[in-house]
């Protein structure tokens, strides 16, 4: 029978929880790393069982993990061997460093801040890891400040994408509330040289030659506390979501408005439709099923919680604008927990489960696409990612 | 030889129960302690000390003799109870609540 293993980040370390494919038992594993914030843990296509993981920490900076049984045990990749008296490492899987070489691109050296001035940019965290589709060793990095990094050794070392800053409009990138972060990546499983990112407050971009020069893919978005309510950049892109099987449809979180496009980010229309509020941080997609998608509706920008004390999820079964509240199983009373970003995934068994975890340290699932819901675990740190595996 | 405290979330990573006791070659000073830690246990390299400029993480602090080494030079001479072994070179986190 298949399992599912889900990897939690949370604010004081990581746990991975597996169930059979029932999903009605599970074991708890876990805090690994305990302590440190774990902003994000996901699991290789090509080789499940290798992991990477982002532990950061405010006093000691970055650490990247790497395992290589399924998150039994870690590393530090390139960390491993003593070298001699003398020798350094000759990886070093927590070193971001900006390209600023004229080879790979128009070096920049400032954004724009949450003054309106112009800031240097300043590795902080790495926000999120994707691992390639194909190679268990080469793994794309989201970081804030934001750019993209990509490790083709394991994540012994990294090599900043340089085009994406290079594109131009970098000095009118800002920060959001929580940084200015590269939080979402997304391989084309079509076509190995196309991948999207989204930035806050940059918006999202795209790249159709494996990351050499990128554009932003912004238009149809209407942001209006920004000077330009459509400007090519400068748009708080929440997260995006697409189903493997459609490369070309996306979905989108963005700071308010929930967004579609059906031409792989060339234009965006919204998709709110019937929602209590559009303002949010999570959006998937169905396993199985390209026009089923699901968002955590939160009541407003300066409020981050869900309206009216009640955690419920919405689910459209028509690629937006129709969405059905999701509750049984979810706590409909002084509810006052957030969904963050990277915190809801979805597993492709048959019957697919859906996932999310809050800032009040729930984790809950549903294994009937999103008609009932049970937590796995109730009370652990604040969570900051979700990702799921299917295991055969 | 020299004595290094470290915090203990750095222990944790370092995989090291206590203190860490480092053979140091010339001069022991702040940045020769550091290059020597960051070899032999490579996973601290940039938790201490930022890669490239090499400056100090804001949040960490060095003591040693009940003194305030943090903002030392890196070259300058550590005390002689430091380059001896008889106290060590102690590496603190600030202390905050969260």
């Amino acid at each position: 029978m298949s399992k599912v293993r889900v990897l939690v980040g949370t604010r004081k370390g990581a746990f991975i929880l597996t169930s059979d494919g029932k999903r009605d038992n599970w074991e708890v594993s876990g805090p690994h790393f305990a302590g440190w914030e774990l902003y994000h843990i996901k699991g290789s296509p090509a080789d499940p069982n290798r992991l990477y993981a982002s532990q950061t920490s405010g006093w000691f900076g970055q650490i990247i993990q790497r395992s290589s049984d399924g998150g039994k045990t870690w590393e530090t990749p390139g960390g491993e061997p003593l070298p001699k008296p003398g020798e350094f490492p000759s990886g070093v899987s927590n070193k971001f460093v900006y390209d600023t070489s004229p080879e790979t691109g128009k070096p920049l050296t400032t954004h724009e801040f949450y003054d309106g001035t112009q800031h240097p940019w300043e590795f902080k965290r790495v926000w999120h890891l994707e691992p390639s589709l194909t190679d268990p060793d080469t793994v794309y990095a989201g970081i804030e400040d934001a750019a993209i990094f990509r490790s083709t050794d394991g994540a012994k070392s990294w090599h900043e994408l340089a085009g994406l800053r290079g594109h131009g409009t970098g000095p009118r990138w800002q920060p959001g509330a929580g940084g200015m972060c590269l939080h979402t990546i997304i391989l084309d499983p079509s076509d190995p040289k196309r991948i999207f990112i989204a930035i806050s407050a940059a918006g999202a971009f795209r790249t159709d030659d494996g990351g050499q020069k990128w554009k932003p893919i912004n238009k149809g978005l209407h942001s209006s506390h920004i000077p330009e309510p459509m400007a090519e950049v400068g748009h708080c892109v929440h997260h995006i979501a697409m189903n493997p099987s459609r490369p070309g449809v996306l979905f989108m979180q963005k700071h308010w408005d929930v967004m579609r496009s059906d031409d792989a980010g060339d234009s965006w229309h919204e998709v709110s439709g019937n929602l209590p509020t559009d303002f949010g941080f999570v959006i998937d997609v169905h396993a199985h099923e390209p026009e089923t998608i699901y968002v955590v509706p939160i009541k407003s920008d300066g409020e981050h919680y869900p309206p009216e004390g009640k955690l419920r999820v919405y689910r459209s079964r028509t690629g937006g604008n129709e969405w059905e509240v999701l509750t049984k199983g979810l706590p409909q009373s002084n509810c006052y927990v957030n969904v963050l970003r990277d915190a809801m995934a979805v597993d492709s068994l048959d019957s697919c489960g859906v996932y999310f975890g809050t800032t009040g340290g729930q984790v809950y699932v549903s294994s009937d696409a999103g008609d009932n819901w049970a937590p796995i675990v109730h009370d652990l740190p604040a969570v900051l990612s979700v990702e799921v595996q299917t295991l055969p | 030889m020299i004595r290094v405290e470290l915090p203990a979330h750095l222990r944790t990573l370092a995989q090291v129960s206590s203190e860490i006791k480092l053979d140091v070659e010339g001069p022991a000073t702040l940045r020769s302690v550091l290059d020597a830690l960051e070899a032999r246990y490579p996973m601290l390299c940039g938790t201490i000390r930022d890669h490239v400029t090499l400056q100090r993480r804001p949040f960490l602090r060095f003591f040693a003799c009940q003194e305030d080494l943090s903002h030392e030079p890196p070259n300058a001479p550590l005390p002689e109870a430091v380059a001896s072994g008889v106290e060590p070179l102690v590496i603190l986190g600030a202390i905050a609540g969260g």
